[in-house]
């Protein structure tokens, strides 16, 4: 029997829920959950007993929130009290979450948030409660960090999936920043990462980082889509060196690694910064195998032509299945999926709301 | 004295389903602290209507006996007894 696979689909006005129970072939499709909420972030936790969804909501009225459910959607809960809050004391409010990250296997109540403006809350209750990671907060570049186009936020959330003291974030603007005391200080980490937009062309911080992805499998070995600049780490982070050669072009938003093959990395690039499109109008997901020093454009099944519309930082993902599935979702509420690592495609759902993040994952029967 | 809070339909779900609450304050308390006082029994009705900083959002707006807050002292508008607070999500989205 096929296990079910969970493609879970944040938009500008709710989530979607995709499974499949038979290889990924058909798809059926429930929402909108959080009706007229932006969501974006969600996550799949597998790591307990039984498969968390956690889905990072914000209503333009009410507020920004975090809910969870522990039966794939059919309910959902958030406590009375707000899940993440600033303190008091950092006059600050929080605006929206843009990631949500299960922690490392071995702590399986530990998630982290990211946030706008931009924070990181730690969770020891496997969601439900965030605490401030003051660490961050009180870094003296903070002042320095400007936001980016779409808002001054944490986007980015890589615990180390082996070492429980080393997280990895990523912001625009301000760049990478790590830790490897547990969050009690953080180091920039953007050796080799070049602006566009400030005469230094390579600071120490103040990146454009759109987005940052880390193989679970190897996890020294990251790739980083920037503001202009596509590059790969094989230390963690401490240096970055460029692998845009072989893509049509180097700005986009969107970048996930392979689950298993740390050689392999998923791309969507878009023109330019000031001509946000895809490349001719075509709809292409660019895949390498040799983790960067090549490219391939995967296009069968997906438009050729016409195709104007964009994916978002964390609308690009890969789920845990074999073959590994991956899925992007466009701003004008399309989600393609294929079910043999990019080679083939499908459209999954359309004319949905735009789509801002999608996250998949195998549920074990 | 007594407030009479008129909650909106889409947040009945978080006050137990009424639709109209009454708050007791005291004398000359202001719309803050009736809010801090409706947010002590309902806590996830007060984040859906202020933030951590107990800032209103933006997009709620409170009538004091049919004149916005806003158009007043905002939270530090003084109530009376009897008043009606009428909260309302405002025009906004897309």
């Amino acid at each position: 029997m096929d296990d079910t696979v969970l493609l879970a689909i944040g938009t500008r006005k709710g989530l979607w829920l995709a499974t499949s129970g038979d290889g990924r072939k058909t798809w059926d499709v429930t929402g909108p959950h959080h009706a007229m909420t932006e969501v974006y972030a969600v996550a799949i936790d597998t790591r307990g007993p039984v498969p968390r969804l956690l889905a990072g909501v914000t209503s333009e009225h009410f507020g920004p929130s975090i809910s969870t459910s522990d039966d794939l959607g059919l309910t959902w809960q958030e406590p009375d009290h707000a899940p993440v809050a600033f303190p008091e004391s950092t006059d600050a409010s929080l605006a929206r979450v843009w990631q949500i990250a299960p922690g490392p296997a071995s702590q399986p109540e530990v998630v982290y948030a990211g946030t706008e403006p931009s924070a990181l809350f730690r969770s020891t209750d496997g969601g439900r409660t965030y605490s401030f990671v003051e660490g961050l907060w009180n870094h003296p570049h903070r002042p320095d960090w400007h936001p980016g186009g779409g808002g001054q936020a944490v986007h980015t959330v890589l615990p180390h999936p082996a070492d429980d003291q080393r997280v990895l974030v990523a912001m625009s603007t301000g760049g990478v920043y790590r830790t490897t005391d547990g969050g009690d200080s953080w180091h920039p980490s953007n050796t080799g990462v070049r602006v566009s937009f400030m005469p230094d062309e390579y600071p120490e911080f103040g990146q454009c980082v759109h987005k940052v992805t880390a193989s679970l499998e190897a996890p020294e070995r990251m790739y980083l889509q920037n503001h202009h600049g596509v590059y790969r780490s094989d230390n963690g982070g401490d240096t970055w060196e460029s692998i845009a050669d072989g893509l049509p072009t180097d700005f986009g938003f969107a970048m996930v690694v392979h689950p298993s093959k740390p050689d392999v990395v998923y791309s969507f690039p878009i023109e330019a910064d000031a001509r946000r499109f895809p490349p001719d109008g075509k709809c292409r997901v660019y895949r390498s195998d040799d983790a960067g020093k090549s490219w391939t454009g995967l296009h069968q099944g997906l438009p050729t032509t016409g195709f104007w519309s964009s994916v978002l930082r964390d609308a690009l993902c890969v789920d845990d299945a074999e073959p590994t599935g991956v899925y992007f979702g466009s701003r004008t509420g399309e989600v393609f999926a294929s079910a043999d690592e990019g080679e083939h495609w499908q459209r999954l759902v359309e004319h949905l709301p735009d789509v801002l993040t999608v996250r998949a994952a195998v549920i074990r029967a | 004295m007594r407030v009479l809070v008129l909650v909106p339909g889409v947040l009945r779900s978080v006050v137990d389903g009424h639709a109209k609450l009454e708050v007791e304050v005291a004398d000359s308390a202001t719309l803050g602290v009736t809010l801090d006082v409706l947010a002590a029994k309902y806590p996830l009705l007060d984040r859906r209507l202020r933030d951590e900083r107990s800032a209103l959002r933006r997009y709620v707006n409170f009538y004091v006996d049919g004149e916005e807050c806003r158009r007043l002292a905002g939270t530090d508008t003084v109530l009376h007894d009897g008043c009606e607070l009428q909260v309302l999500p405002s025009v906004a989205g897309g």
